[in-house]
């Protein structure tokens, strides 16, 4: 089989985290370790269950299929299989897909000798989903404050939260996450903007270097973050949006019951002008 | 230290401030399911919270029954026009029950001059009275659709002050109307009218006193042409929003207890609740056109608002805070004076109690 000429590099023996050389071998392209195996586990029988449960539904429309969490009357406990503890296990499943893929992308990172950026990144997203499946459900008391599994139920689950604190936008979590996902989008868009403009130059001028790169933002804004900077920002925007979704939701109901434009008393009661 | 240490130990102590500032609370939680599973219809308690309001919202003890029967109370006092038909026993066991639920410091003479007989209207006090009794009475007989078998008493609003605690005033119009800037629709004033949020302040006197439409989303997936075209404004949206907004603070529930958001106006996914509030709404705007409006006149000035207006019915007024008035309890089934309508018999038949009496 041919290989790239970096994948003599990536295709060696060890760094495995789990199961030693057992399932340290590539299928094709693809290196399959002991977390691709339960990463493959994990995500056939989770769509398989999502697949049984459509079938047990009332439609096969692709926008309407369902997965519902349990009532909140079973609290913690298991529900039965059709009216919630499908959502339970494919939950589980879910679960074991996301952390198994994050943690074969440490083998491969450990195989490739380079640092644990990408794995940490998309933990940020898997804890993202479990702060929003388990942790809060936990907090509040019942699995049934998940959300549920569907294209358009799971919005309306997103409405009616929004609308259980009256107006979510006064969720000061939210409006972190909010200017951060904002701020990636603006930070991407810059960024892009500036690699697709000095790659593609004019005809017949050369391909433009990093020194222009920065010339062109010291002139547009007075700095330029600089061509690894801008990555580490972008890490830092993209991570800090993540990460404040999963707080904003993680306060509503365990840390505040009420509207959160009513949480901001505090800035009117503050002993400077109260 | 750095520029860094400096600019984390500057956030450090403002979330600190924010931490400890007691503006958070903290699990367990109560919640309660409205809809169907997943759609995050759910009503959530703070349990501590409500345990104290549970104590606010007590009632007092009723004074004891009297017995049945008695000469009508128009057979013993002069000008008895709203509860006339009552018997002599229950009209004095009432009217004690209303000092105390109104006036328990100033006792009858709040209402009733001393030293004038009791059929004299000199006192304004009086005159509200007469007309605050046929709104109870309104309320309790017309309006079942809304206060069901529980009813109100005068307690459910006054509960011992003369001037319930919660009814509102609309506001004077805005002075920058009259200039080139326009008015400001009383937004952004931290408004407690409106949970602190920047809509209207006065999201009532559109909906509680006037009788504009409160359904402003269209009722076509996308934007209509002609006749069939949505001609309600964000500014409405803004007042419905305000208006709603006045409801959930005024029952301490969530915009989930009526509605499915998915479609704010659709009844077939809202709970059994929104008909309730739908029937709130036009009771609250005609106890306040038909009760309260008519009586401005008699109001002294400083009972009235910044625009001279008469106090006006919310949400509020009754449920202060909780999803059912005093939390549902059956108070007025102790008073049948205050839950039916009484009049005075038919003037034939007084002069014969009179003599019965003497």
């Amino acid at each position: 089989m041919s290989m790239l000429s970096f994948e003599r590099k990536y295709r060696v023996r060890g760094g495995t985290l789990l199961g030693g050389d057992l399932f340290d071998f590539w299928v094709g392209p693809f290196y399959v370790g002991f977390f691709g195996v339960t990463t493959i586990f994990f995500t056939v029988v989770g769509t398989m269950l999502i697949l049984w449960g459509a079938s047990q539904g009332p439609t096969w429309n692709i926008w309407q299929i369902n997965i519902a969490p349990p009532d909140l009357k079973y609290g913690l406990a298991l529900a039965p299989l059709k009216e919630g503890g499908l959502w339970q296990i494919i939950t589980v499943c879910a679960i074991g897909a996301f952390v198994s893929w994050a943690l074969r992308e440490v083998e491969i990172c450990r195989k490739l000798g380079m640092g644990l950026h990408v794995p940490v990144a998309f933990s940020f997203a898997i804890g993202a989903y479990v702060t929003l499946v388990v942790i809060r459900p936990v907090l509040m008391g019942a699995w049934g404050h998940g959300f549920p599994y569907g294209i358009l139920s799971h919005l309306d689950w997103v409405s009616n939260t929004g609308y259980q604190y009256l107006h979510f936008h006064y969720n000061p979590a939210h409006m972190l996450a909010i200017t951060f996902f904002f701020g990636t989008c603006l930070a991407l868009s810059l960024h892009g903007a500036l690699i697709l403009s000095s790659t593609n130059p004019a005809k017949g001028e050369p391909v433009k270097t990093a020194e222009h790169e920065n010339t062109f933002f010291r002139d547009a804004i007075g700095y330029s973050i600089g061509t690894l900077g801008v990555h580490r920002l972008g890490l830092f925007l993209a991570l800090s949006a993540v990460f404040w979704s999963a707080v904003c939701i993680v306060i509503s109901g365990p840390f505040w019951t009420r509207g959160w434009p009513e949480w901001w008393g505090w800035w009117l009661n503050l002993p400077v002008w109260k | 230290m750095s520029c860094v240490t400096k600019f984390f130990s500057a956030l450090g102590t403002v979330v600190a401030l924010v931490t400890l500032s007691g503006c958070w609370e903290r699990p367990p939680i109560d919640s309660y399911q409205r809809g169907f599973r997943g759609t995050a219809m759910v009503e959530l308690n703070n349990p501590r919270d409500v345990a104290k309001q549970v104590v606010a919202n007590g009632v007092p003890d009723a004074l004891p029954a009297v017995p049945d029967g008695g000469p009508p109370a128009s057979t013993v006092y002069k000008n008895v026009q709203v509860l006339g038909g009552v018997s002599v026993g229950e009209f004095t066991r009432t009217m004690v029950s209303i000092t105390n639920w109104v006036a328990p410091n100033e006792g009858c003479n709040y209402c009733h001059k001393a030293g004038e007989g009791f059929e004299a209207d000199t006192l304004y006090t009086k005159v509200v009275a007469r007309k605050m009794l046929q709104m109870t009475q309104a309320i309790n007989v017309d309006n079942k659709a809304h206060v069901g078998a529980t009813g109100v008493t005068c307690y459910t609003c006054h509960r011992g002050q003369h001037i319930p605690a919660n009814i509102w005033f609309t506001p004077p119009p805005a002075k920058s109307a009259s200039k080139m800037t326009g008015g400001d629709g009383l937004q952004n004033k931290a408004s407690k009218e409106v949970a602190l949020m920047s809509l209207p302040a006065d999201g009532l006197t559109p909906f509680l006193s006037q009788s504009m439409d409160i359904r402003v989303a269209g009722t076509n997936a996308l934007p209509m042409r002609g006749e069939a075209r949505n001609t309600h404004t964000i500014k409405q949206a803004e007042w419905t929003y305000s208006l709603m907004v006045h409801m959930s603070e005024s029952l301490g529930v969530n915009c989930t207890y009526c509605h499915n958001t998915q479609s704010f106006g659709n009844w077939n996914t809202s709970t059994p609740q929104r008909v309730t509030a739908w029937h709130g709404i036009r009771m609250a705007r005609s106890l306040n056109n038909d009760y309260m409006e008519p009586l401005t006149p008699v109001f002294p000035d400083s009972r009235k608002g910044a625009g001279g207006d008469v106090a006006k019915v919310g949400c509020s007024t009754c449920h202060a805070g909780a999803y059912k008035p005093l939390f549902g309890a059956q108070m007025a089934k102790d008073f049948p004076a205050l839950t039916n309508k009484t009049p005075a018999p038919e003037a034939t038949a007084k002069p014969k109690k009179v003599a019965a009496l003497k």
